[in-house]
């Protein structure tokens, strides 16, 4: 029951809620940097690597600091707070540490603060009541979803800007309308594995 | 003149989600009907007119190097008190606007406003800018709201037009989100086409 449980709450995550698509967090992102595939991919890993330290920081300080002491109402500010600092120290590290991997995330790193994906993540694992485990396989899941569209996304917007579209939908309103079509085929999806 | 020109920028010429595109996940994941809509819009003008006065009335006794975290503490501030009286109050518009309530803390008109307006602009000039700016943020986000609402379940702010069985369900699922703000925004290029 244990592992049914944690493989239905990422493939929930990764596809069926998937969070641009079907949940609409972190859309401004998603049509920023989806423009070229690079991009997008340096973004993945920036957002991959973030949200799973980030979530599991902050189910940490939220029920072994802020439950103890019946603070919960203070966890807007300092989850943003915790997420803006995090990102600080992680690029100091990766910097140091691994200088590849940090070549590879560019400046996607820092403009990671203001993704509300990352804050979502941590705010839906605490109103979902997971325990540690399950919010690790729930932060890892809703980021894999998040790479998987982006890239596709990205892979569908380069082949489109060889595409002869009318005057009026260039740029933005064409890309609404792909996102449209990327939705649902997502919502396809609904109700694999019973959940 | 001046602060009418602060007021009615964010509108039209300077619309945040139609024209500068910020702010743009609540805009999507709440306009499945109209009620919900506006209650977003009310949670987001309340946010933005309070921690625009705020940051104003600071601008003087704000160091620049550390702006952006005491905008972040303000702007949390004024969502907390706002998730607290609309879980007391509204429970049911609470829990259809789920977690997109504690988000409004990363919606980023309200920091963009904090930085580009009122960090740089007396008391008045700001409340007026905040009002603005959600006018123009309620008038795009209700709009599709009513649009999709009437297309996807055949009613408005629940008063039913015709029957739901005729309704395009898809309008009210996600994908509807999507094609309502890209056709809204191909009209929109072909109206300023026109104008020009």
């Amino acid at each position: 029951m244990g592992s049914m449980n944690l493989f239905g709450i990422f493939f929930s995550a990764f596809l069926i809620n998937n969070i641009l698509l079907i949940r609409f967090i972190a859309l401004c992102a998603f049509f920023g940097v989806s423009t070229k595939i690079n991009t997008s991919i340096g973004m993945s890993f920036a957002v991959i690597f973030v949200m799973t330290v980030s979530s599991a920081v902050s189910w940490v300080i939220f029920h072994s600091i802020l439950t103890p002491f019946h603070l919960e109402f203070l966890r807007t500010a300092v989850f943003i707070l915790t997420i803006a600092s995090l990102v600080q120290l992680e690029e100091l590290y990766l910097k140091k540490m691994i200088p590849a991997l940090y070549r590879a995330m560019g400046i996607y790193l820092p403009l990671i603060t203001t993704n509300c994906a990352i804050l979502a993540v941590a705010f839906l694992a605490i109103d979902y009541r997971y325990n540690f485990l399950q919010s690790m396989v729930y932060s890892i899941g809703v980021s894999c979803g998040y790479s998987l569209a982006i890239v596709l996304f990205a892979y569908i917007r380069e082949r489109m800007a060889l595409a002869p579209i009318p005057k009026w939908f260039q740029g933005y309103p064409i890309a609404f309308i792909t996102a449209a079509l990327m939705s649902l085929a997502f919502l396809g999806f609904t109700g694999m594995f019973g959940l | 003149m001046n602060l009418w020109k602060d007021f009615n920028q964010g509108i039209v010429r300077e619309n945040p989600v139609l024209r500068l595109m910020i702010g743009l996940c609540p805009v999507l994941a709440v306009s499945n009907n109209a009620t919900n809509a506006l209650g977003m819009s009310v949670a987001v003008a309340f946010v933005l007119v309070c921690s625009n006065w705020v940051v104003a009335l600071i601008r003087k006794v704000t160091p620049d190097e550390i702006r952006i975290p005491i905008f972040i503490i303000v702007i949390s501030t004024f969502v907390t008190v706002c998730d607290y009286v609309m879980n007391a109050y509204y429970p049911a518009l609470y829990a259809a606007l789920g977690v997109f309530v504690p988000l409004i803390v990363v919606n980023c008109i309200i920091l963009g406003r904090a930085e580009a307006f009122a960090y740089r602009n007396p008391v008045l000039s700001s409340i007026l800018d905040g009002i603005g700016m959600s006018l123009g943020f309620a008038l795009a986000l209700v709009s599709i709201g009513v649009i999709r609402e009437v297309l996807g379940a055949g009613s408005v702010f629940g008063v039913p037009l015709f029957s739901s069985a005729q309704a395009a369900t898809i309008m009210i699922l996600p994908p509807g989100a999507f094609i309502t703000i890209g056709l809204l925004m191909a009209a929109m290029n072909k109206m300023e086409n026109k104008v020009q």
